[in-house]
């Protein structure tokens, strides 16, 4: 399915660029996301994608370049513009962000149901019945054994823990979605079916999602469309397909053809 | 002076003997700029009901744990004219209420009491008087972990974010944990507040029994942690909410037993062994509490009639 374009970008990204020292995180990069549309950031480490990922999804401020977001009651604004206190509320109700190591998005000491029903618990949710009924819902959505709902998350695998953050982030049914290389370290058959969770999820319920891989294998089966960054800059981009099986510029056609490490 | 010295017996409560106050002090012992340091930090904290005012805390005669940021404040509010009474779990004679008591009575030279009703200022470690206070009244909390959140989030500065932002998720997470595992919220003390509809706040290692006490408290109510540099406030007449659950409420504790001294059936009760064979028995808590209640000629199952009208009528 096609993202419907009829209601302008979901967010806006303009002339972003982030320096560290004389440094370059990434430059002067550019892109429009539209409601329902997933998006695929690939490049090399060290390309900037991750920089660019942190700017994009309220974790770190730009040195220049702004981030719009569509807001439910405001429409676009810029997310740097916001009160500390409204940018945290918007990232922890109308966003989600998919870390590649559990751990930065897990509450560990606590209970995978907990973790679910936490962002209700901070959106003042307070009736402990509800709350415990929804994760519940979260939890076998992306397929977790509700039998574990009182376990740490410690005790589960690499796989299940992504699947709880995952559960953790769409329980507050978030427009927007920030994926960190959401399956690496994952064993083979354990990232296929992560995929096809991820895939029927966002889908299904139409969120936006903005998925920074080195894993080509990853965008071409989630994403609609691809951003190739190289030394901090977007050198291609367009519809997944078309940048796959037609690399225009020199570097994409490297790593599509696999000559690069990726 | 001595800290060390042993605690008297207890007796029926009365007024202490007016100490003479030691030569080579300063009044209540701090220097008058620390006193001041501390009474704005106190001001600030009563401006901002449940905010945690960071203040320079000052070494005392007493180790940490021993009430020495509850003794700050208490020195830093005491005046002459101020009769001071000491609470440590309810009982006014453990060595620790003691010797607080006589600290600020050689230091201070103030009057000192055993009755809640008589004193001015209440120094209390673990509890709440059963007695309501009143407005000419100022309780004062010693306080050995300040920070709620300690629990989930250690960096100060985090913490401190969490609080200005109003970002309080994580303290539903804790009360969710513990029904999830236990099928109800197994917090007994220290049990966290809402004061004023703003700041969550640890109102120290009270039960929870004492927690609606602090709601429209008529009294002014300080916190002072000394290790941790911390100051706090409830002004009178304030909001203080229990936090829980529309389908857990907040619930005190309760007990089947009344008093087996007084009798009575609306205060907290410790659970006393009698003999090895597993006896027991529950007692107020808060002795002045009770020993006013048998005074007034309240009994209880185990009591002793104290007036000779009770002893009459039980004969
Ligand atoms: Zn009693």
């Amino acid at each position: 399915m096609m993202a419907l374009r009829d209601n302008g970008p979901l967010l806006e990204v303009e002339g972003l660029t982030q320096k560290y020292g004389h440094q370059i995180g990434c430059e002067d990069v550019h892109f429009s996301l539209y409601p329902g549309e997933v998006l695929g950031i690939v490049g090399e480490s060290g390309s900037g994608k991750s920089t660019l990922l942190r700017c994009a999804s309220g974790l770190m401020q730009p040195t220049a370049g702004t981030v719009r977001f569509d807001t439910r009651v405001d429409g676009l604004q810029d997310i740097y513009a916001l009160s500390e206190a409204e940018r945290r509320m918007l990232m922890r109700t109308d966003w989600g962000i998919i870390f590649q190591n559990a751990r930065d998005g897990l509450r560990m000491n606590v209970s995978a149901g907990a973790n679910v029903g936490e962002r209700l618990m901070a959106v003042g949710e307070r009736h402990y019945g509800s709350i415990r009924d929804v994760s519940s819902e979260w939890l076998e959505k992306v397929e977790m054994d509700l039998g574990r709902m009182d376990d740490l998350p410690r005790t589960f695998s690499g796989g299940m823990q992504q699947r709880l953050q995952i559960a953790r982030n769409l329980v507050t049914k978030p427009r927007l979605v920030f994926m960190d290389e959401p399956t690496s370290g994952l064993d083979v058959s354990v990232q296929a079916r992560l995929l096809d969770l991820v895939r029927g999820l966002v889908r299904q319920l139409g969120i936006a999602c903005i998925i920074v891989t080195h894993d080509l294998g990853v965008v071409r089966l989630l994403s609609d469309r691809l951003m190739v960054m190289r030394r901090g800059r977007v050198v291609e981009q367009g519809l997944t397909d078309q940048v796959l099986d037609d690399p225009q510029h020199a570097y994409t056609q490297l790593l599509v053809s696999s000559i690069l490490p990726v | 002076m001595s800290m060390t010295q042993e605690a008297q017996p207890w007796q029926a409560p009365e007024h202490d003997k007016p100490v003479e106050q030691v030569e080579g002090y300063n009044f209540a012992y701090l220097d008058e700029q620390t006193k001041r340091m501390i009474r704005r930090a106190i001001l600030k904290g009563v401006a901002i009901p449940g905010y945690q005012v960071p203040f320079g805390s000052r070494e005392m005669p007493l180790p940490y744990g021993w009430g020495t940021g509850g003794m700050q404040v208490t020195a830093a509010v005491i005046g002459e004219n101020d009769t001071l009474k000491v609470i440590d779990q309810g009982a006014d004679d453990t060595t620790n209420a003691v010797n607080i008591r006589r600290f600020f009575a050689k230091t201070a030279g103030v009057a000192t009491t055993e009755k809640t009703s008589d004193a001015s200022l209440i120094q209390t470690r673990h509890r709440i008087p059963e007695k309501p206070l009143t407005d000419d009244q100022i309780l004062i909390y010693q306080v050995p972990i300040p920070e709620p959140l300690r629990w989930v989030e250690p960096r100060e500065t985090e913490t401190r974010k969490m609080h200005a932002l109003e970002e309080y998720g994580v303290m539903h997470v804790s009360l969710y944990e513990s029904i999830a595992r236990f099928g109800r919220i197994t917090t007994a003390y220290n049990y966290p507040v809402q004061v004023n509809g703003r700041y969550i706040m640890a109102p120290s290692p009270i039960p929870k029994f004492d927690n609606p006490k602090m709601h429209q408290m008529a009294a002014l109510q300080l916190f002072g942690a000394g290790r941790e540099k911390r100051i706090y406030a409830v002004p009178p007449y304030t909001d203080v909410k229990s936090l829980d659950f529309e389908d857990h409420p907040f619930t005190i504790q309760s007990w089947e037993e009344n008093c087996a001294l007084c009798g009575a059936d609306d205060s907290y009760l410790d659970e006393v062994i009698t003999d090895d064979a597993g006896g027991k028995m529950y007692v107020c808590s808060d002795s002045d509490y009770c020993a006013e209640r048998r005074e007034a000629g309240h009994v209880g199952d185990q009591g002793e009639p104290q007036t000779p009208a009770q002893k009459g009528a039980a004969e």
